[in-house]
């Protein structure tokens, strides 16, 4: 049932802007694949190039074995006929028509008996528990209602892939938590192939199976939630990537497997490198070890920010300030002086000059 | 060498697949429309113009008599040598141009004066009964142009032009001056008490949207008001009364009626009326020469006007938030302002109209006694003494079929106006930010100015003989509707463009991905979600075509009269009387229309009708 989608080379410009450059995706069937990046990173015309909404000026697109798009062929299959679904940033459900009318508009473009119509409008809501919202107009209905319903049409007509734009960055803080584990059930029960857009990495993070970091329409890692978590593959996605942001520090290796810091040495594998690097650790990726232990490093605390699950906490060593996480409320109090410990499991080197991964 | 070869593909199948991305682009449905509009524009617009041009410079059929040497077709200057230097330059080019400077300067100046300080009056101040004065502000617009100077001459007119007296005279036991009578002065006033509703509604819709604590602030570093009102609000209304500048100058530039009725009974020629009469006299090219000295004047204020503004923007939409205003206290004259307005009020709209009637219950023109009254124009029997022998208006069968005429004429125009709306405005939003949307939106924008006598002329110049394709119109009810539909593009292509914007690109995109061609996404997304739109541009526009003269007045022939035209016809043949109960009828049907407007579409209202 579920297919896979095959990108290469996908490349679309507007005007002299290189939106898309020359991106190759390969999405499994069934995948919940997420385009992540930041606004005007191309995630969004990449997803409406698959949709067919868009022209790309270079490159194919394959659903499945079926050829969609081809630049060098000629190809263009138009939106309608690539069996796709797609629900937009701000619903774009039309509001000169009821509910029902909204979910049967695709059902009868393809003319399907009237029975058969009923019958998926009643699942799809309840699929997404709206039973009984037949006959209510979209402006009837609240934002979080509307973005359901907008899921509802897409799961009537039963496309192969669905696609979704930033479905939840129209919603509250506290609806969007709910509708991240609708959909991520919604996926998992029809199992239909997924892209996802969204400049949001907790949807990411959360929700997929796959992540594709964009940044100025260049792919920048292809890879599970938890890799692109851990093992960014360079500075771009490392620091786009979680919360507190991930600490930076420049350092030189002096030798194999030490790392000079400025301030103090690291020891850590380097893997045969030399030169300018950027050492990436996760605030939650160091130890806090109060006594002191042999290996730990002395920082005074700049600043504590206590919210309650976890803490933030700053702390400083000369000009080097590191933030790093921990569980429920920290009794350590600003200007303390504390001991880290950076586990070199934990540890990303990245090259200095061109920001990509070198070891982990 | 071989792989190379083989990597790269075959020149035919490259061929091939750039031929498809072309058919794809073409088959697009907005670039579909946009190139059908092209074509339309270009039929409607391009090539009269460039028939207009061509005439003045080339020796037509009639120039062959006096000139031995002309070969007909032939490139020449001579029609411009001829009307635009010497004696005859001076009569029948510069006079004119001088005169319809002088009247537009003269109306938009008054016209801004009048609809600038009633809108202050009544959106910033704490004047009483606001929203009656407010309602009544526009019905002089939606009267035709005319009509005031029309009542002008029942009330003022002298024996000058050996008629009978005025109602002023007969009051006072004077005649009135002769300045006071006929010329700019009369044409002045009546032309500015029309057209200061746009300066009304423009600056009302800024001053709405202006922030009164912008106001406020002058007011808290001690500035008293009318140093607030020159250095911070007019300033800010500035945009919006250069607007109405270009509007109101244009307009006037082109308008026939007022001048024809005011100014040609002393020989006071404007271009507008000047052009009519050269055409009268047969010399096609030499009235074209006097388009397009009236086109260029157009042009050229416009454009001085829009470098002064910075861009076309500030006459789209100037929004209308509706921030809390702080209103300015009249205080002691608040009674007397309120009285002052609502007498200058009737003065326009109930005096006119009261003048009218009466000019048409008087048996005799200028015997103001009782015995003189009389039905006998509007059902009087056919073959009296009186009007040449017609029967009253409303007996008139001719009169039906005038009527008839201009309902129809309104109607299609109405029709062609609002659905080329509706196409444009996909067209142009649906390709945005292509050349080929700039393209269309642009050229649509060209009648706006064009004055309205002078595109009329260009389609005599276009369809006066067979063109290519194109039969002859001239004479036919279809010209008629070409011209009107064509002179409403800009009106068309901005309302629809406003309407599409509102439709959002999302919802057609839908049903896109949903499966639904381009004719069911037409069919059941764009047009049912541009209703509204349609249906305030379908009946403005058939208001607008009603009482619409000074396009069509080269263009109607006595088998398809319209009643604006017959009201002009009537007063140029001496039957004022005629003339006054026609153009009550014509007030009555726009009336009429107007209501239906008010009552059935909520988003129409002639504000919106006028891009704003």
């Amino acid at each position: 049932m579920a297919t896979t989608i095959t990108i290469k080379n996908l490349t679309k410009h507007f005007g002299k802007v290189v939106a898309v450059n020359n991106v190759s995706l390969d999405i499994k069937a069934g995948a919940f694949l997420t385009l992540l990046g930041p606004s005007g990173c191309g995630k969004t015309t990449l997803l409406r190039c698959v949709a067919g909404l868009e022209d790309p000026d270079g490159g194919e697109i394959y659903i499945g074995d079926k050829l969609v798009y081809s630049h060098e062929k000629g190809i263009s299959v138009p939106s309608g006929k690539r069996d796709l679904g797609l629900v937009f940033q701000n619903y774009a459900l039309w509001p000169h028509m009821k509910v029902y009318k909204n979910m049967t508009f695709a059902l009868e473009v393809q003319k399907l008996p009237k029975e058969e119509m009923q019958r998926r409008v009643k699942e799809s809501l309840a699929e997404v528990k709206m039973e009984g919202y037949e006959d209510r107009y979209p402006r009837e209905m609240s934002g979080g209602q509307q973005q359901r319903i907008a899921l509802a049409r897409m799961l009537a007509y039963r496309p192969k892939v669905f696609l979704m734009d930033e479905p939840l960055s129209n919603l509250d803080a506290r609806l969007r938590m709910d509708m991240r584990s609708e959909l991520k059930r919604l996926h998992h029960i029809s199992g239909a192939t997924t892209i996802y857009v969204t400049h949001d990495q907790i949807e990411a993070l959360t929700m997929s199976t796959t992540i594709a970091v964009m940044r100025e329409g260049v792919l920048q890692q292809l890879d599970t939630p938890d890799r692109v978590y851990h093992y960014p593959a360079n500075l771009f996605v490392a620091d786009f990537i979680g919360n507190p942001k991930v600490n930076l520090l420049d350092g030189v290796i002096t030798s194999e497997n030490t790392i000079d810091l400025g301030s103090f040495k690291l020891n850590t594998d380097t893997n045969h490198h030399t030169g300018t690097v950027v050492v990436g650790v996760r605030p939650e990726d160091i130890a806090i070890a109060s006594p002191a232990v042999p290996e730990a490093i002395e920082f005074r605390v700049y600043s504590v920010l206590p919210s309650g699950a976890e803490t933030t906490i700053v702390a400083r060593r000369q000009n080097l300030e590191i933030t790093l996480k921990v569980m429920g409320i920290s009794t350590i109090k600003m200007d303390d002086p504390i001991w880290l410990k950076f586990e070199p499991r934990a540890i990303n080197v990245y090259d200095k000059e061109s920001g990509n991964l070198i070891v982990s | 060498m071989t792989s190379t070869a083989l990597s790269q593909p075959r020149p035919s199948s490259q061929l091939q697949a750039r031929s498809r991305r072309f058919l794809r682009w073409l088959t697009a449905p907005h670039v579909i429309l946009a190139l059908i509009m092209l074509a339309i524009m270009f039929v409607m617009v391009i090539i009269p113009l460039y028939r207009l041009v061509a005439t003045t410079v080339t020796w037509g059929a009639s120039d062959l008599p006096q000139h031995p040497e002309a070969v007909e077709g032939e490139l020449t200057a001579y029609h411009y040598i001829r009307m635009l230097t010497g004696r005859l330059g001076s009569i029948y080019t510069y006079a004119p141009l001088r005169h319809s400077m002088t009247v537009a300067v003269g109306s938009t100046l008054l016209a801004l004066l009048i609809g600038g300080s009633l809108a202050w009056l009544v959106i910033r101040t704490d004047l009483p009964g606001r929203k009656l004065i407010n309602q009544l502000a526009v019905i002089p617009y939606i009267m035709p142009s005319w009509t005031l100077a029309q009542a002008w001459l029942v009330l003022f007119k002298n024996r000058l032009t050996g008629g009978t007296p005025g109602v002023f005279e007969f009051l006072v036991g004077q005649p009135p001056p002769d300045w006071l009578s006929y010329g700019p002065v009369p044409i002045i006033i009546c032309s500015a008490l029309h057209y200061y509703t746009f300066f009304f509604l423009f600056v009302s819709a800024a001053l709405m949207s202006i922030d009164s604590s912008l106001e406020e602030a002058g007011d808290l570093m001690g500035a008293n008001r009318s140093r607030i009102l020159r250095k911070i609000t007019f300033p800010l209304v500035l945009p919006a009364v250069l607007s109405g500048v270009i509007m109101t100058f244009s307009k006037v530039m082109g308008t026939f009626g007022g001048p024809n009725i005011l100014g040609t009974p002393v020989n006071y020629y404007v271009l507008a009326t000047m052009l009519r009469g050269s055409l009268g006299i047969g010399d096609k090219a030499d009235a074209f020469v006097l388009a397009i000295v009236l086109i260029l004047f157009a042009i050229t204020t416009i454009y001085i006007n829009q470098r002064l503004i910075g861009t076309r923007r500030s006459y789209e939409t100037i929004g209308g938030r509706g921030f809390m205003a702080q209103l300015s206290k009249l205080g002691n004259i608040k009674r007397l302002m309120y009285v002052a307005v609502i007498i200058f009020q009737i003065l326009v709209i109930a005096l006119p109209l009261g003048l009218l009637v009466y000019s048409t219950i008087m048996l005799k023109d200028g015997n103001y006694s009782f015995s003189n009254l009389t039905l006998q124009h509007w059902i009087g029997a056919r073959g009296t003494i009186y009007n040449n022998g017609e029967p009253g208006v409303l007996l008139n069968p001719k009169i039906y079929t005038t009527a008839w005429n201009s309902i129809r004429l309104s109607l299609w125009t109405a029709f062609f106006t609002a659905l080329l709306g509706v196409l444009l405005g996909y067209a142009i939003v649906k390709g945005r930010g292509t050349r080929l949307s700039k393209l269309v939106e642009q050229l649509a924008y060209i009648p706006y100015v064009i004055p309205g006598i002078a595109f009329g002329a260009v389609y005599i110049a276009m369809f006066a003989r067979k063109l290519g394709p194109f039969p002859p119109l001239y004479g036919t009810f279809a010209l008629l509707v070409i011209v009107s539909v064509a002179k409403h593009l800009p009106y068309s292509s901005r309302s629809g463009v406003s309407s599409m914007m509102q439709v959002g690109r999302e919802l057609e995109e839908a049903a896109q991905v949903a499966g639904a061609n381009a004719w069911q996404r037409f069919r059941r997304i764009i047009f049912p979600l541009t209703t509204s739109g349609f249906t305030s541009g379908f009946l403005l526009t058939f208001i607008t075509t009603m009482r619409e003269l000074s396009l069509i007045i080269l263009l109607v022939t006595p088998a398809t009269q319209l009643l604006a035209s017959q009201t002009m016809f009537y007063t140029e043949n001496g039957n004022d009387q005629m003339a006054n109960a026609v153009i009550l009828i014509l007030i009555a049907i726009v009336a009429l229309g107007n209501f239906v407007i008010g009552r059935f579409s909520r988003g129409g209202s002639l504000k919106r009708g006028l891009g704003m």
